[in-house]
C-alpha cells in the first residue's frame, strides 16, 4: 500500500500540487486520472522519487520514502518497477539485455538464472519471439510489452505506469491494460497508472484519482464515477459524445 | 557570469556522484570495454588520417621555410619531430577527437536524458551519472594515450612519405633529424596533457548531454555547448599543463 500525506509541489513559486492526501491499495490498479497539465506526472514523479516534493510524505507500506538514507532508498527502489509514456527501452541493448538488465545490476543469479527469467517475464507478455531485437526493430506496442516485462523482471512490489497506452491504437491499448491488470493480481503488486484513457479508467481502473489544477478532486470506484456530482471530473469524464451516451443509458437504466 | 559558476557547481555535483564506487563491477567492466571500442577504435581511423597528412605538410612548409644554407637540412625533421610530439599529437588531436567524441557523448547522453532511458535508470536505483559516465571517462583516459601513439607513428610516415613520394628533400636528412637530440620525457609531457584533455573530454560533453532539459533541438545545443566549452578547456589545459610540465 501507499500512502500519500499531504503533498505539496510547486515550480518556480507556482504551485503544481497542493494538498494531495490519498492511499493507493493493494492488489488493485489505481489509476490517476486527469487532463494534461493537471499535475498527474509530477505525483507519480514525486511518488517515486525523481522529483522532491516541499511537504508532506509518500508512505510504502509505513516506510516514508523521502525520510530514507541513500541506502534505504536504493533497497525500496528494487522493489519498483516503472513503465514510461516513451517505453524508456535502452536502445543499445536487445529485448533481452533490457529485461535482464535490472537482474545483472540486482540479483546474485546466474547467467543461465538470468537468462530463464528474463524469458520467463518476455513469454508473461508473449514476446519470446523477439528477444534478440532491438527496441528499434519492433513496434510501439511491443516497446510498451518489452518495457512491461522489464518492469517485473525484479518481482516488484510496487508497479507505476505513465501513459502506458500514449501512442498505442485501442485493440494494442486493450492488449496492455489487460497485461498490467492481469500481472497485478498475478503479484499482488500496488500498480498505479497515470491515464487520461477514459477507455482504460472503464476497463481496468479499480480506484481512481481525478485531479484537476494540482488538487485532487474525487475519489472512488469507477461505478461512481456515472453518479459523481464533482462538475471538474464530469466535464472530463464525459468530454466526448460516446461517454455522454454511456451516461444517458446508465441513467435510463436507473429510472427504469 | 553567475550562470558560469552555477553551470560549475552543477559540473562538480554530477562528478562527485560520477566518482563514486559502481554498483556492479562486472557491468563498469562491460560499459568500460564497450566505450573503449565506441570512443577510442572507432576513432583510429580518422586520427590516422589526420597525422598522416599533417606530419607530410608540416615537413613541407618547414622545408619551405626555413630552407636556408646556415641551416642544417636534418633541422626539417627535428621541427617536425617536436612539432608532432609536443602539440599536435597531443593537443591539436584532442581538439579533432573533442569534436567527434564530445559531440557523440552529449548526443547519446541527451537522447537518453529526453527519451526518460536516465530515468528509467534512476527508477531502478541504479546511479545513472556512474554507470553512464565513469566507464566514458576511464575508457577515453585509456585510449587516448594509445592515439597519441598511433598518431605521432602516422605524421612522421606522412613525413617520409613526402619525401620519398613529393621528393621534397632526401629522407636519410629527414631520419636524421628525428632521431636528434631525442627527448624521451617529452613523450610523457605528451601522455599526460593527453590524459587530462581526454577527462576534459568525457566529462565535459557528459555533463552537458546528462543535464539536457527539453527535446531533440536541446540535444542539438548541448552536442554544440559541449564540443566548444572541450576545446576552449583544451586550450587553456594545454597552456597550463606545457607551462607545469616543461617550463
Amino acid at each position: 500500500m501507499i500512502e500519500i500525506d499531504h503533498l505539496y509541489k510547486s515550480f518556480d513559486s507556482k504551485d503544481v500540487l497542493s494538498d494531495i492526501n490519498t492511499t493507493f491499495e493493494n492488489g488493485k490498479t489505481n489509476l490517476i486520472i486527469g487532463q494534461s497539465g493537471s499535475g498527474k506526472t509530477v505525483l507519480m514523479k514525486c511518488i517515486v522519487g525523481l522529483l522532491v516534493p516541499e511537504k508532506g510524505k509518500v508512505l510504502y507500506d509505513g516506510r516514508n520514502f523521502l525520510a530514507m538514507d541513500k541506502k534505504e532508498k536504493k533497497s525500496l527502489r528494487t522493489e519498483m518497477g516503472m513503465i514510461f509514456q516513451s517505453a524508456a527501452l535502452f536502445d543499445s541493448m536487445t529485448v533481452l539485455e533490457n529485461v535482464m538488465f535490472p537482474l545483472n545490476m540486482f540479483s546474485n543469479m546466474t547467467l543461465r538464472e538470468r537468462i530463464r527469467r528474463a524469458m520467463t517475464c518476455l513469454d508473461r507478455v508473449n514476446l519470446n519471439g523477439a528477444a534478440k531485437k532491438y527496441p528499434s526493430e519492433i513496434s510501439g506496442g511491443m516497446q510498451k510489452r518489452v518495457a512491461i516485462a522489464r518492469a517485473i523482471s525484479l518481482n516488484p512490489q510496487y508497479l507505476f505506469c505513465d501513459e502506458p497506452n500514449s501512442g498505442l491504437d485501442p485493440k494494442t491499448s486493450l492488449v496492455i491494460d489487460g497485461l498490467i491488470h492481469g500481472i497485478t493480481h498475478e503479484y499482488n503488486m500496488t500498480t498505479i497508472i497515470n491515464t487520461h484513457d477514459m477507455n482504460s479508467v472503464m476497463g481496468i481502473g479499480e480506484k481512481i484519482i481525478f485531479i484537476a489544477q494540482g488538487k485532487k478532486e474525487w475519489e472512488g470506484e469507477k461505478s461512481q464515477i456515472f453518479s459523481a456530482t464533482n462538475e471538474k471530473l464530469e466535464n472530463f469524464v464525459f468530454a466526448s459524445d460516446l461517454f455522454k451516451k454511456v451516461k444517458e443509458m446508465e441513467e435510463r437504466k436507473t429510472v427504469s | 557570469m553567475f550562470k558560469l559558476i552555477e553551470s560549475v557547481g552543477k559540473y562538480l555535483m554530477l562528478m562527485k556522484r560520477v566518482f563514486s564506487r559502481p554498483e556492479r563491477m562486472r557491468m563498469f567492466l562491460q560499459q568500460y570495454l564497450k566505450e573503449m571500442s565506441q570512443l577510442g577504435v572507432n576513432s583510429i581511423g580518422i586520427v590516422l588520417l589526420i597525422s598522416f597528412f599533417i606530419g607530410a605538410v608540416i615537413t613541407v612548409q618547414i622545408k619551405l621555410n626555413i630552407e636556408s644554407p646556415w641551416m642544417p637540412r636534418w633541422t626539417v625533421g627535428y621541427v617536425t619531430r617536436e612539432i608532432l610530439l609536443l602539440e599536435f599529437s597531443a593537443a591539436i588531436m584532442c581538439l579533432i577527437l573533442a569534436g567527434k567524441v564530445g559531440s557523440n557523448i552529449a548526443s547519446e547522453l541527451g537522447t537518453m536524458r529526453v527519451t526518460q532511458q536516465i530515468d528509467a535508470l534512476e527508477i531502478m536505483g541504479v546511479n545513472s551519472a556512474s554507470y553512464l559516465i565513469l566507464p566514458k571517462i576511464a575508457a577515453l583516459a585509456t585510449m587516448i594515450p594509445v592515439l597519441v601513439i598511433f598518431s605521432t607513428f602516422a605524421g612522421i610516415i606522412g613525413a617520409f612519405a613526402s619525401c620519398w613520394f613529393g621528393g621534397i628533400m632526401p629522407a636519410t636528412f629527414l631520419e636524421y633529424g628525428l632521431q636528434y637530440a631525442f627527448v624521451e620525457w617529452y613523450v610523457w609531457c605528451a601522455f599526460i596533457k593527453s590524459i587530462f584533455f581526454a577527462f576534459i573530454i568525457a566529462s565535459v560533453s557528459s555533463f552537458y548531454g546528462y543535464t539536457v532539459e527539453g527535446g531533440s533541438i536541446e540535444v542539438g545545443k548541448a552536442s554544440t555547448n559541449a564540443v566548444v566549452s572541450s576545446s576552449v578547456l583544451i586550450l587553456f589545459a594545454d597552456l597550463f599543463l606545457t607551462q607545469l610540465l616543461m617550463g
